[in-house]
């Protein structure tokens, strides 16, 4: 039995165990902390930046999703300066990559414009980098929208660890990142690939998505995910 | 030389400005007619899925975005290669007249009807919708009413009044529902009687603009239309035919595919236009209309009640009719014909069929949809890859297809009513006016690729 540990979250005193992570904490507690790249049954990477918070007597912002909770630690998880740092992550996101929510498959039922709403994000501070990115779409029932990725690493996740196929992979560096397909090949050319589908249905965005699917028609089911790792005893 | 400039021309939609040049007598010596935007649809869709050329493509206009998705998804269809099943094809003309029928309300009562019914001198401050509420404002009621009728058939169809996204590559995503079709059908009647007392009213006042009718862009072109095998004229999925001035058919049977057999598109040295021409005539001789009055030059009826009014129409203007102004009563007729073809298709048996959608992916490199919108013949042509994936694309839209003959009737208006000496605030409205007439979409019509507003020049001929 790992050892019980007990933190405050938001003034709150909460009981825990050493190894959880503040997220893990502070969801159990029925506390909302924003996240895009962390889902349930799979690793975490604290790549997004959203579910940062402020632990007492800690100089910096620090990911829930990735932050152990340690004896007598006090967590803020909502404050002004909280808000204003998550929308600069979720502005950033925008800027970096060409988001056109009005057209896309997955309008409506997006995880980055359903936080742009919870967040009061309604304009974007930053000059938009407009890069110019291609669009995958050599597999036979999938596509691959670079224009719409947030490089959460999601399904690269979930590739790995639930399907064990770990088609994906983060090329290049710093903005020029890319999701990568089986060491940088077209989709459709993928040996590894076993066309399951999972990377299309954990994607927060319309960055990966059923082939033929028009505007708002992508709707994802992540929650079969979470079912069918904890079925397996979580991530590997 | 004296120089007038109409900027921005009003009551239109998108952006456009007018130069007038004066000569030392005060008469018109020339004009130019800019168009002030750039949009460039056709170079940044390239790359992206077919698929989503509807939903990209609608955005190119807030009024008439289902003729775009329309269009579209008939190309679309095309690089499938499947026919839409037949409730889908009934569903998306149902759409089609809808369309029609806001478009075309919008187009006279709200920014057309000022003119008429104010007068073309009135003061410019009331010269407006606002005005029209004022001193007429049964008029303006049955304008907006009728704008809202076909506005709420695109809602109960496809949820949103403004680029929904129901029309899809096969198809169209949700069937109709018999409550949805009995709510459309209770309102036809009211509707159908706005349109008949708007065509009785536009009647009585068409004697007090003669000078207008007879020097509103009168120059005899070419007309073009899509007509079914009867000849009548055909909004959705007709062959295009051209006819000359006379009224003598000049190509006919023309499918969307061989569209770029009789359609040049010619590129001016110091403009980034694309000038639209019949090709067989060659440029800039080939000029041709299209649109309202261009769609009844150039078919033989409607084949629905509204032939009664368009036989009428014919005995007092003509079986050919030039003057652009007469683009207003084509456009109250084609209100009326959209009004009787809706009750048809809600009466056809297989407008509630809930088959709607046909899947493929890509099995043809090319695809072109054709189809008539509000303004006029509208082409979207797309190549793909084997993955579907845009390689190249061109648009030809309604306003395209009429500039150069907009740009004569500009000129020809200017120069008929603006006299410098003794200059009057109306005669530049006149010149408006003429624009309104095709009711040109300006943000529709600017597609081309490039970093330079377009700028569209008229000269006189012997300038």
């Amino acid at each position: 039995m790992p050892e019980k540990v007990s933190i405050r979250i938001d003034g709150e005193y909460v009981a825990a165990h050493e190894g959880q992570t503040i997220l893990e904490v502070a969801r159990a507690g029925g506390k909302y902390i924003p996240t895009l790249c962390w889902l349930e049954g799979i690793s975490s990477v604290g790549a997004c930046r959203l579910c940062i918070v402020e632990v007492s007597g800690v100089g910096r912002l620090l990911p829930a999703c990735t932050t152990p909770v340690q004896d007598g630690m006090s967590v803020t998880t909502q404050s002004e300066k909280l808000q204003h740092y998550r929308r600069i992550a979720l502005e950033f996101l925008f800027a970096e990559r060409n988001h056109q929510c009005a057209v896309c498959v997955s309008n409506n039922h997006c995880e980055l414009q359903a936080m742009a709403q919870r967040l009061g994000v309604t304009s974007v501070r930053y000059p938009y980098a407009f890069p110019k990115l291609p669009v995958d779409l050599s597999h036979p029932r999938y596509v691959l929208d670079h224009n719409r990725c947030i490089l959460c690493t999601r399904c690269v996740r979930v590739c790995a660890e639930v399907e064990g196929a770990h088609v994906w992979d983060v090329g290049g560096r710093g903005t020029r990142s890319l999701i990568v397909c089986d060491m940088n090949r077209p989709w459709g050319d993928a040996v590894n690939c076993t066309n399951c589908g999972k990377c299309v249905q954990v994607c927060p965005t319309g960055a990966l998505a059923e082939k033929g699917f028009a505007v708002e028609e992508m709707v994802k089911h992540d929650r079969n995910i979470t079912r069918l790792a904890a079925r397996r005893g979580g991530p590997a | 030389m004296k120089k007038i400039t109409i900027d921005p021309v009003t009551r239109i939609e998108g952006h456009a400005r007018i130069d007038i040049y004066l000569n030392e007598q005060g008469r018109v010596a020339d004009t130019h007619f800019h168009v002030t935007q750039v949009r460039g649809f056709e170079k940044f869709t390239e790359g992206r899925p077919f698929y989503e050329m509807p939903s990209i493509t609608a955005r190119i206009c807030g009024i008439c975005p289902v003729s775009h998705l329309l269009a579209s998804a008939k190309a679309c269809d095309a690089i499938m290669s499947v026919s839409p099943p037949e409730t889908a094809v009934l569903l998306r003309e149902l759409i089609h007249c809808a369309q029609f029928v806001q478009s075309h309300a919008l187009s006279f009562f709200h920014l057309s009807a000022p003119d008429l019914l104010l007068g073309f001198d009135s003061d410019p401050a009331r010269r407006n919708i606002f005005g029209l509420i004022e001193d007429n404002p049964d008029m303006a009621r049955a304008g907006v009413a009728l704008r809202r009728f076909g506005q709420e058939i695109i809602e109960g169809l496809a949820k949103e009044r403004i680029h929904p996204s129901w029309i899809v590559p096969g198809g169209v995503n949700a069937p109709l529902t018999a409550e949805v079709r009995d709510r459309i059908l209770g309102g036809l009647p009211a509707a159908r009687k706005l349109a008949v007392r708007t065509i009785e009213f536009f009647k009585t006042v068409l004697d007090n603009y003669a000078e207008e009718v007879a020097h509103f862009g009168t120059t005899p072109t070419l007309y073009a239309g899509l007509v079914d095998e009867q000849g009548n004229s055909q909004w959705y999925d007709g062959l295009l035919q051209f006819k000359d001035p006379e009224g003598r058919l000049v190509a006919a049977d023309i499918r969307a595919r061989d569209y770029p057999e009789f359609i040049g598109e010619a590129s001016l040295k110091d403009s980034y236009l694309k000038a639209p021409y019949f090709k067989p005539l060659g440029y800039p001789a080939g000029v041709y209309r299209v649109g309202p009055l261009a769609r009844l030059n150039a078919s033989d009826g409607f084949g629905t009640a509204a032939d009664a009014e368009l036989a009428e129409f014919r005995q007092r203007c003509g079986s050919v009719v030039h003057s652009s102004f007469h683009y207003h009563y084509a456009r109250l007729l084609e209100l009326l014909h959209g009004l009787d073809k809706i009750e048809r298709l809600l009466h056809d048996p297989g407008i509630l069929g809930t088959h709607v959608r046909a899947t493929a992916g890509v099995n043809c490199l090319e695809g072109v949809g054709m189809i008539e919108a509000p303004r006029g013949v509208l082409i979207h042509h797309y190549k793909v890859d084997e993955n579907g994936a845009i390689r190249w694309a061109n648009l030809i839209v309604a306003t395209g297809h009429n500039s150069l003959a907009l740009n004569r009737s500009v000129a020809q208006v200017a120069e008929h009513f603006i006299d410098g000496d003794h200059f009057k605030e109306g005669m530049l409205n006149r010149v408006s006016a003429v624009v309104r007439a095709y009711d040109p979409c300006l943000s529709c019509s600017t597609h081309a690729d490039g970093t330079l507003a377009l700028d569209v020049r008229v000269f006189k001929p012997h300038a």
